[in-house]
């Protein structure tokens, strides 16, 4: 009988102010944003989540040309978390190695890059390009992972809006329970500034992220907060079965303790914290622990008015009471939403705190919404914590998609 | 247009589609595919630029005309001099 733990052994990321853990990590405790201005097609500059990494030090210039930002941010991703896991495949078969990653959406950048391009020849469809099919198809980032590291297993993308970063994880944990693949590289990426389409929905709908500083336009929880800052970002992990990761002697990050995924069902755009709620509560029963055993909750608030106060309702009805030692905090306080990539990007952020007992707080709280004033939010600066245990993540995404995934640290 | 200036074209495009390939030391008489790495999709790339730079149509018939820098330049330089002659 196969072990079914499955722990993380590596990580690989790229976050508009960080593109390795370390980096992250230290800008989340040093109150670093990410967030810029950008010029956005026909928009004009709006705050964004920019990434800065090398995208030649994984690929070669032609590959660039050729593929997509989602590919290339996902391949930086995937080379990175390989390496950091110490696992080498150089010398074995690659069938067997899984590439799951989520993504909120795919192929709007490349659509509406080609639709501008014929613009400038009449809209004569002939000048349309020929690589718009193998750009758009949805499985694009997986499958520019596969071509670049050679993997033969199976890759695919998992799309599950702005909750798809934790889906790629739990669906990886579920292909290694269920024996289908020995070895897995998954998480979330996001090519989404690229776009102008998402920051017109998000403007059109009144969730657009507005501020003379950009570094303050992604303001979770505060009563200024006024909408979303899009921003792009990957993270991708390597994960095995214990048993696999100990026999090679593997760096272990943590342990996929529990999760759930569910829907709303009620509603196109708007959160529903009875479902949330649900949400988190059945991760938890699924962990096997109490709410009162999470050490941090990592939110998933995005700074929009509405959307902020229905988690944070959904928090107090399964953290509210008994649970004097559970932290709470947001990342994208720092780089905005990474959409796609957002669920695994944060809870990379969040992983050091097993071994430095610091949780990073939700920064730009400059006058707290009574509304979302939750027992155990950490503001503004660091927490040193007696201990860090658990993790929880919380993503959530239009059409009602909810996920929480539970992280625990690894004990023998 | 001369054969020199149409071989030049072509390379310029071929710099642009294989930026990561050494173009200095290309033979005009060997078939481009041997000295470069050019997959069927750049090979529609060319075809591409060819008409989005110098508004040239490429039948697909007549792709194999593009064979090498002097057989792109036999080919096309009638056809840059007949657009240049209608302007």
């Amino acid at each position: 009988m196969k072990s079914t733990r499955i722990v993380i052994t590596g990580i690989g990321l790229t976050a508009p102010n960080g593109n390795s853990l370390e980096e992250f990590r230290r800008n989340l405790l040093g109150g670093v944003s990410g967030v810029q201005t950008i010029d956005v097609r026909y928009m004009g500059r709006h705050p964004a989540g920019v990434c800065s990494f090398d995208p030649l030090r994984h690929q070669k210039k032609k590959e660039l040309r050729v593929g997509t930002r989602a590919g290339s941010i996902s391949i930086y991703c995937a080379r990175e978390a390989m390496a950091d896991s110490r696992m080498d495949f150089s010398q074995s078969s690659t069938d067997r190695v899984g590439i799951f990653i989520g993504c909120t959406e795919h192929g709007n950048v490349e659509t509406e890059n080609e639709v501008y391009a014929i613009s400038k020849f009449g809209y004569d469809t002939k000048f349309w390009s020929h690589y718009h099919n193998p750009r758009t198809v949805a499985n694009n980032p997986a499958g520019e992972v596969s071509l670049n590291l050679g993997i033969t297993g199976p890759a695919y993308t998992i799309g599950a809006a702005c909750a798809a970063g934790n889906l790629g994880i739990i669906h990886a944990t579920q292909m290694l329970r269920l024996g289908e693949v020995d070895f897995a590289i998954c998480g979330g990426v996001s090519e989404s500034i690229h776009t102008f389409g998402i920051f017109a929905g998000f403007k059109s709908q009144g969730a657009l992220a507005a501020h003379a500083d950009p570094t303050q336009a992604s303001r979770p929880f505060d009563k200024d907060r006024n909408g979303i800052v899009v921003s792009e970002g990957g993270c991708l992990y390597t994960l095995e079965r214990l048993e696999d990761a100990l026999k090679r002697n593997a760096k272990i990050y943590g342990e996929i303790a529990g999760y759930c995924v569910n829907s709303d069902a009620s509603d196109y755009v708007l959160p529903n914290p009875t479902r949330q709620a649900e949400c988190v509560r059945r991760a938890v029963a699924h962990a096997q622990i109490e709410p009162k055993d999470v050490d941090i909750v990592n939110t998933h608030a995005t700074s929009t008015p509405q959307g902020d106060i229905q988690e944070c309702e959904a928090i107090r009805a399964v953290f509210g009471e008994g649970c004097p030692t559970t932290a709470i905090n947001n990342t994208k306080s720092f780089i905005g939403h990474t959409m796609g990539a957002a669920g695994a990007l944060e809870l990379a952020g969040n992983l050091p705190a097993f071994s430095d007992s610091i949780v990073h707080p939700t920064i730009n709280v400059q006058n707290l919404d009574p509304l979302c004033d939750i027992a155990g939010l950490v503001l503004n600066t660091p927490k040193r914590v007696a201990k860090v245990d658990t993790i929880l993540n919380n993503s959530f995404g239009m059409l009602g998609i909810n996920s929480t995934l539970i992280v625990r640290k690894y004990v023998a | 247009m001369t054969n020199d200036e149409t071989k030049k074209a072509v390379l310029d495009i071929i710099a642009d589609i294989a930026p990561d390939e050494d173009l200095s030391n290309l033979k005009s008489d060997v078939k481009l595919r041997d000295q470069v790495q050019l997959d069927s999709m750049d090979f529609l790339d060319i075809v591409m630029e060819l008409r989005k730079r110098h508004g040239i149509e490429v039948p697909e018939a007549e792709y194999g005309r593009l064979a090498s820098l002097d057989s792109c330049a036999e080919y096309l330089t009638p056809k840059f001099n007949a657009l240049e002659a209608k302007r």
